[in-house]
């Protein structure tokens, strides 16, 4: 994991001594509303419909045990003991006070950690796959190439100011997409070209939101050397022909739609040629330099456990199951990776609590090489954990609820903090997952539907990424009266759509009643192998429609 | 008029008046005796008259193109960039392509909704003047000129991103 060098730790606290500076003087009225705003907002504050919210920035998803503890501290003592993990694998805190926050960010600083650009028209932070490093499927490890990416956006002095928020994701899988690039501003792809060099292959103007679009290609192969300066291209053009007048329309896939794809390669393209071969450009020894940080943990010479977790298996029903669903193959022999669920029915999904926090970190110290992982879909990933041992693990999971053997299934939902918590909102979404979990409470008859994504958010803003939910959730106002408006057919991953909207909206009590007909559609046209995605692609909505509106 | 920031945060004396854009059908007026910015293209348009000119200088506005002046940037006294709103960031890129594209090495100044914890972006975009909105505490300048002594990326002020320093 990077770990900071002096440079780091001075930009840091000079960032801590700025805001607080800056909360000073907006304190003393120095500084408007208006203009304390953006400040704020780069250093992760928002004002919500209760209370502040600091959302911590985690880069590409990457926790260690002591930061951990730190967050569940800053949680206790400055907060009412528990965070959220958001979609962007970032660490939200919902009740911290104004006053505090510098202080808050004082005490994230000494762990290395900080809440810089996680809100407002920056760069956001990088994203990518949690399985990172420890899975088969990979072409070389994203995460140097992030970190690369997290400093060159930090405190980009050009880019301060953009029509709006931007967002990067990488993905290094050549088969799955655990990052969901398609649905970035910027989704990079690492890929290998003929000549077996290493580079991206670059998608933008994806993206949710009002208008959800899939990230077209503007470049199938761009060197790995040459990433910051195309990036600091893109982000140029948006920069100066970005829409600034309509805040529904200053996303940059709006800029891509109206340029076309061609159109807006080509600008790109002209401005790179200007300064691709710029000390910007990176050498093999930065990329070395950066790589250093992502080196193997210690991983001991195993053999599989196949055996032992064949007995164990055979003995705990509940043990298989999660075996099966939330432990995935790990690329050295005898370790796995595990998927810790943070979605128990009656919690709202993401939700951990300080005490929890801390579980996690002795877990990960036991177990993990002292690393864990934010997801995009609200869980924690200890991604090298060795096989005989995952029966001792689980049996500790348990206790903690973050066994539940749900992952990829209809109730592992993600969901956005909704009308409970933000001020955005026009629906809540937090008891629609809960009574849709509660419905459907049988893993048995999950396992059986198969993997299915469902994904809720509040508002347009579509924090709950509900257009790439095969089924997607929107909460909606009618006359002032909470509605929630159906998608079906959305996918992030490499076979990225966005979902069809069904039909009029529902109330929230109908819901559950809603998903298990969506649910009974697919189980009456389903093929022996088909998930419901494929299913849905094959019929298309009008079965579906029929039996909803019945 | 309001005193010019210098990019160290000290304090000059400014002797450019900002003409503004004429309303359609209107011609341009500049005033007597004195050192006038305007509107890029207008200079461009009557570059017969203005080259050369010690005290005539330009201002962009956020929306126009510093490719206008590809070429010619250097033959100007005075460059103004002009932020209508503070958000408003494609003043920032103005900046850095007429310094390091177009090779203006004159005075670079930010005009408009300049206020104070915007400077050291300006500054690192190549501005080296600026004139701070009225209401603003001045004597704060130099402090949040400085906030950082270190940056990660390559920007005008060098050229340098810090993994190449780093390794050096
Ligand atoms: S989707 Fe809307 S309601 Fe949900 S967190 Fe985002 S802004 Fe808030």
């Amino acid at each position: 994991m990077y770990v900071y060098d002096e440079h780091d730790r001075q930009i840091a606290r000079e960032r801590v001594a700025q805001f607080r500076d800056q909360t000073e003087r907006a304190l003393a009225g120095e500084l408007s509303e208006e203009e304390f705003l953006p400040l704020r907002l780069q250093n992760g504050l928002y004002v919500q419909r209760l209370a502040p919210m600091l959302r911590i920035c985690v880069p590409y998803g990457m926790l260690r045990s002591e930061q951990l503890r730190r967050l569940a501290r800053i949680t206790r003592d400055y907060d009412k003991g528990y965070a959220h993990v958001t979609t962007r694998t970032n660490i939200q805190l919902n009740w911290p006070n104004l006053e505090d926050v510098p202080d808050i960010l004082a005490e994230l600083a000494e762990v290395e950690m900080h809440a810089n650009q996680t809100s407002g028209n920056c760069i956001r932070n990088t994203t990518t796959d949690p399985f990172s490093g420890a899975h088969l499927d990979e072409i070389a490890d994203p995460r140097p190439y992030c970190e690369i990416i997290r400093q060159w956006s930090t405190f980009h002095p050009e880019f301060a100011f953009l029509p709006r928020k931007f967002k990067i994701a990488v993905n290094a899988s050549e088969h799955t997409d655990r990052a969901a690039i398609r649905v970035h501003d910027i989704g990079l792809q690492m890929v290998r070209n003929s000549a077996g060099e290493l580079g991206f292959r670059v998608h933008v103007g994806g993206g949710l939101g009002r208008t959800p679009m899939v990230g077209p290609v503007i470049r199938e192969f761009l060197p790995e050397l040459d990433l910051l300066t195309y990036l600091e291209s893109i982000v140029r053009v948006y920069n100066r022909y970005g829409r600034r007048d309509n805040k529904f329309k200053a996303r940059i896939k709006i800029l891509v739609k109206a340029l076309s794809p061609e159109g807006f390669a080509e600008k790109v393209e002209a401005e790179w040629q200007q300064v691709k071969d710029s000390p910007t450009r990176l050498t093999p020894d930065v990329v070395s330099h950066f790589q250093q940080y992502f080196t193997e943990p210690d991983y001991q010479v195993l053999e599989n456990a196949t055996d032992t977790l064949a007995s164990l298996r055979f003995d705990n029903r509940q043990f298989d199951q999660w075996l099966t669903h939330n432990v995935a193959s790990h690329k050295k022999p005898g370790y796995a990776i595990v998927t810790l669920t943070l979605k128990k029915t009656g919690t709202p999904p993401g939700d951990v609590t300080d005490y929890q926090l801390e579980q996690i970190a002795d877990l990960a110290d036991e177990f993990s090489f002292g690393e864990a992982r934010a997801t995009h879909e609200q869980n924690i990933v200890l991604a090298d954990v060795r096989q005989d041992q995952l029966f001792e693990l689980w049996q500790r999971l348990v206790p903690l609820g973050f066994a539940t053997a749900n992952l990829n299934t209809l109730t592992d939902i993600i969901c956005c903090p909704g009308g409970d918590f933000c001020a955005l909102a026009n629906a809540k979404s937090i008891p629609v997952a809960q009574a849709i979990q509660d419905r459907f409470d049988d893993l048995d008859y999950l396992y059986d539907l198969g993997p299915i994504d469902l994904n809720i958010s509040g508002c347009m803003n579509a924090c709950g990424h509900h257009h790439v939910g095969n089924i997607g959730v929107l909460g909606v106002d009618k006359r002032g009266e909470e509605f929630y408006q159906v998608s079906l057919g959305g996918s992030s991953h490499h076979d990225a759509s966005i979902g069809k909207i069904l039909g009029p909206s529902f109330a929230q009590e109908e819901m559950p009643e809603v998903i298990s007909r969506l649910i009974n559609v697919y189980v009456d046209h389903r093929t022996e192998e088909e998930t419901f995605l494929d299913t849905y692609r094959r019929v298309g909505l009008a079965p579906f429609k029929e039996k909803v509106y019945a | 008029m309001p005193e010019v920031i210098a990019a160290d945060g000290a304090l000059f004396e400014n002797r450019w008046v900002v003409v503004e854009r004429p309303a359609e059908g209107e011609s341009l007026t500049i005033p007597e005796g004195q050192a006038a910015l305007i509107p890029a293209d207008l200079w461009l348009a009557g570059y017969d008259q203005f080259a050369g000119r010690e005290d005539i200088g330009v201002w962009f506005d956020s929306h126009d193109e510093p490719e206008l002046l590809a070429g010619k940037a250097q033959e100007l006294p005075l460059i103004a960039v002009n932020f209508p709103r503070f958000v408003d960031g494609r003043g920032y890129s103005i900046g850095r392509l007429l310094r390091e594209r177009f090779g203006y090495r004159g005075e670079l100044r930010a005009i408009g909704d300049v206020l104070l914890d915007q400077l050291q972006f300006m500054k690192r975009c190549g501005f080296d003047a600026f004139v701070l909105r009225a209401d603003k505490d001045i004597t704060k300048a130099a402090r949040c000129l400085n906030f950082f002594s270190q940056t990660y990326q390559a920007a005008t002020d060098t050229d340098q991103p810090l993994f190449r320093r780093r390794a050096s």
